[in-house]
């Protein structure tokens, strides 16, 4: 027999042990619990900063800067007295009238180099607004007409941005010392930036606009759904009610489980070679762009598809046999439209990511440069991102805060779209 | 007509061919008093002659428009007289483009050899020829199936089976489209890459250190041979992938288990959405971010450090890669997390243990296949990304372990070679096929590997 003493002597010891390495434990809890925060404030941080970066370089692209000028439309000026003439109207001088009308503010600036100056005051395509004007209102020849320029890429970084470190000012300093007093005569002014919205690509940032873009985007995910969707809930169907269970369903299923996986780039590698080379469609349009964006949401629609239809209780279908609906009744009447809502919370999301992408639609040469607005699915088009990407890599500073705009317009439409898929859910789910 | 007009005009026929056997199905019941003494309803007798006016009328429709241009094509290159004969598939490429602008009005007629308009004028002659012979093929298939669906609308015939199994049918065809595009995929990798290693010999391509795709436009310019070693890509896209994994793989973890072991349901509710809406993002924004904005600042900070940096430095991409990747593994981490038993925790806490030693000593090894796995889905996502290295990582192809350098990936490469100048036929246009495949296989490899881990895993606790 031990000592009743001793054993509880050591039984206090070892409680005192515990009790001692209790504290390090704690600080351990405490240590691993701030990690866990630092992570996720670290992913929050990111997000943040993402989303400030891109609005604080981008709101300006809402801006405009314009010159507002009184041009006299001389003839003489111009070499044109008939502007119902178009071989004329090749030939003929318009930057010279706009010209004109800054030296009113100006008269000091005579010489060659002042008048070059003061015509890279309004964008490059200034003089080709006159020509346009002259050519829908050829009695406006010998007029004064007050006209708004957008001004140009420079001065208007200039006046948007100057201060900037993130910008170079690229005005001299008698440009500078004119876009001063201009702007304080209200003939240089800032507004919102219609522009952006009703007018296609540009070489000249204040010509530029997304509405072009917009259009491609909207004709392309026009045909990814036309496509994506049913043939998506089809295989749903088919690989949910049907499939006898064999090799050949277990193959699908394999292959539609790596297809979600394979990397979007290989589906342009697959859209360029199947149908533009094996089939010889035509190169930057809608057409083969969502046939290709069609191919890559497929696996999502189907796996998300899948998930509606398994979600409908058996006793559904149990019901609908009893009173003697064939099994292809039972799947129309009885289970699809109780799945639908899920199935189209999952296209919709599906979707958002066909719209944001763009990696396929580079090498199917959706990446060409075109001003004109698409009108068909078989015009050439680019699409929402691939503009941001053009934009992002062009030169001209002014690109620059469009690209973001382009952004905040291409990230409105997304989240527009996941919160309608949301609410569908909400709205239109039921729990059994 | 063309295809695009032949599509609403099928469907209308389809439309008819609904309504007449409806009404037909009717006039057959009537004498017999009523449709109750029909095999089948009359939807289902009319939707029999619309699906068999439709269908194959579609199929005859979808194959000539698939193979129409490249017919047309071939048909008016072999009609050029001999001399006009192109002689390398750029030539050929741009005798073509000529023809057809040409046969648009978009050229000068007197601007080209006689050889030349006259296969423009056939080139038209062929498109109105085959556009006129597509339409009449097409509508009258349409109406002929239509017809004798029609003529079998009787009360001993149950349409209804037959409605059905072709609907079933008809799922499995769209099922099949994932084997399609699957072997769509392999194919038109496999087929440039055999006719790449015929030009370039695998050796030089899996094992060359230098990658210097620009292949001379004239015999006679220095450097005109081109490189395509690997390597230096291979490397890239490795140390851009791993930076991204050492951002995301501790952030995510560590968030997933943040968020399913201590985190209270609210912030739960409000901090998942906000990391899943970080994946939402579509990476072009990511690419514009690391190329404007992490970018420059991180070559600031090395000039700052006394460092050299790159403006297109790999650090950048693969920051902004990892970001991009950390609710990928989050999220799936958070998944195994929350499909270890509860009564391995439940066990491990009543055992005194804390809640981080429970974690890190029961439910961490619990999970951990499945997280190997979702590491493994997120490396393949990292290598097959394109458009942030696109963006922010360079275009030269430097060997070097600095990742303050820049350094150029296998997917930059594709998109580089394939955006440029297009000729189908050079080794360069190739290369980016063969760049394709090695890629492709990689990620399958990894997926598939993946897969099998989470699977496996999944079992063991089912």
């Amino acid at each position: 027999m031990t000592k009743p003493g001793s054993h509880a002597e050591r039984e206090g010891s070892q409680a005192e042990l515990i009790r001692r390495s209790l504290k390090r434990r704690y600080r351990k809890e405490r240590r691993f619990r701030l990690y866990g925060i630092t992570a996720i404030s670290i992913a929050l941080f990111s997000l943040v900063i993402l989303f400030t970066d891109i609005i604080s370089k981008g709101y300006t692209g809402f801006i405009k800067t314009t010159v507002t000028l009184e041009v006299h439309l001389d003839g003489e000026l111009m070499y044109l007295n008939d502007a119902s003439d178009p071989e004329q109207i090749a030939m003929a001088d318009f930057q010279a009238p706009i010209i004109k009308a800054m030296q009113a503010y100006f008269p000091e600036a005579t010489s060659r180099a002042d008048r070059r100056e003061l015509s890279r005051m309004t964008g490059s395509y200034a003089s080709n607004q006159v020509r346009d004007l002259l050519k829908e209102n050829p009695d406006w020849l010998g007029t004064t007409r007050t006209i708004e320029f957008p001004a140009h890429d420079t001065v208007s970084v200039y006046v948007k941005h100057s201060g900037d470190p993130g910008y170079s000012i690229r005005l001299s300093e008698q440009q500078q010392r004119w876009t001063d007093e201009l702007l304080s005569k209200g003939v240089i002014d800032t507004g919102f930036n219609d522009v952006f919205f009703t007018s296609g690509d540009s070489r000249e940032p204040s010509n530029a606009g997304i509405l072009g873009a917009l259009v491609g985007s909207l004709l392309t995910m026009g045909i990814t759904l036309v496509i994506a969707f049913p043939v998506g809930v089809a295989a749903a169907i088919y690989l949910e009610e049907f499939a006898p269970s064999n090799r050949l369903t277990d193959f699908i299923e394999v292959n539609i489980n790596n297809l979600a996986a394979v990397p979007s780039i290989i589906f342009g590698l697959l859209g360029l070679a199947v149908f533009i080379g094996l089939f010889g469609m035509p190169r930057s349009v809608p057409v083969v762009g969502g046939l290709v964006l069609a191919l890559m949401t497929l696996p999502t629609i189907i796996i998300s598809s899948r998930a509606a239809i398994k979600s409908v209780p058996p006793s559904i279908r149990e019901a609908a046999e009893g009173i003697g609906a064939s099994k292809m009744q039972v799947v129309l009447h009885h289970v699809l439209p109780l799945a639908m809502p899920g199935m189209l919370t999952g296209s919709i999301i599906g979707m958002a990511q066909a719209l944001g992408e763009t990696a396929p639609l580079l090498l199917i040469g959706m990446v060409a440069f075109i001003v004109e607005i698409p009108d068909g699915f078989f015009s050439s088009a680019t699409v929402l991102p691939v503009q941001i990407f053009i934009w992002a890599g062009s030169a001209e500073q002014g690109f620059v805060e469009l690209a973001s705009a382009g952004i905040m317009v291409l990230l409105a439409f997304l989240i527009t779209m996941n919160a309608f898929a949301i609410w569908l859910r909400k709205r239109l789910e039921r729990r059994w | 007509m063309q295809t695009a007009d032949l599509l609403p005009l099928v469907l209308v026929l389809a439309a008819v061919a609904y309504g007449f056997a409806y009404m037909r199905s009717r006039a057959v019941a009537a004498p017999l008093g009523g449709i109750r003494n029909l095999k089948a309803l009359p939807a289902y007798y009319a939707a029999r002659a619309a699906l068999w006016c439709a269908i194959p009328a579609l199929i005859i429709l979808g194959a000539w428009a698939a193979f129409e241009g490249k017919v047309i094509q071939n048909m008016v290159m072999a009609s050029l007289p001999a001399e006009l004969m192109p002689q390398s598939a750029g030539h050929a490429s741009l005798t073509l483009s000529q023809i057809s602008n040409l046969a648009a009005g978009k050229l000068n007629p007197a601007m080209v050899p006689d050889g030349i308009s006259s296969a423009a004028v056939l080139l038209q002659e062929l498109r109105e020829q085959s556009s006129r012979f597509k339409s009449l093929l097409v509508v009258l298939i349409a109406v002929l199936g239509g017809t004798f669906a029609w003529t079998r609308v009787a009360p001993t015939i149950n349409a209804r089976k037959s409605v059905e199994l072709t609907l079933q049918r008809l799922f499995f065809v769209c099922a099949a489209v994932a084997i399609l595009t699957t072997i769509g995929i392999v194919f038109s990798v496999i087929f440039e890459t055999v006719r790449f290693f015929g030009k370039v010999p695998m050796s030089e391509f899996l094992f060359g250190t230098n990658w210097s795709p620009q292949t001379a436009l004239r015999a006679d310019q220095v450097g005109s041979e081109g490189a395509f070693g690997v390597i230096p890509l291979f490397t890239g896209t490795l140390m851009i992938s791993a930076i991204a994994m050492l951002i995301a793989v501790p952030v995510g973890l560590l968030s997933a288990v943040y968020l399913s072991e201590y985190a209270s349901p609210r912030m739960r509710s409000v901090v998942k959405p906000l990391l899943e809406m970080l994946a939402g993002v579509p990476t072009v924004v990511y690419g514009f971010f690391a190329a404007l904005t992490v970018a420059p600042f991180i070559r600031d900070l090395a000039l700052m450090l006394g460092l050299e940096a790159s403006s297109q430095s790999a650090l950048a991409a693969g920051l902004v890669m990892g970001i991009m990747i950390i609710p990928f593994v989050s999220s799936l981490s958070d998944d195994v997390i929350n499909a270890v038993p509860r009564s391995l925790r439940d066990g491990s806490l009543a055992l005194g243990a804390t809640q981080s030693e429970t974690m890190k000593n029961v439910i961490f090894p619990a999970a951990l296949p499945g997280i190997m796995g979702g590491i493994l889905l997120a490396a393949s996502r990292a290598i097959g990304e394109t458009m942030i290295v696109v963006m922010a990582a360079g275009l030269a192809a430097n060997l070097t372990a600095n990742p303050l350098d820049s350094v150029t990936t296998v997917t930059v490469q594709i998109v580089t070679l394939l955006t440029g100048d297009q000729e189908f036929d050079s080794a360069k246009t190739l290369a980016a096929f063969a760049l394709g495949m090695m890629l492709f296989i990689v990620t399958l490899l990894l997926n598939v590997i993946a897969l099998k881990v989470v699977r496996k895993y999944r079992e063991q606790y089912d």
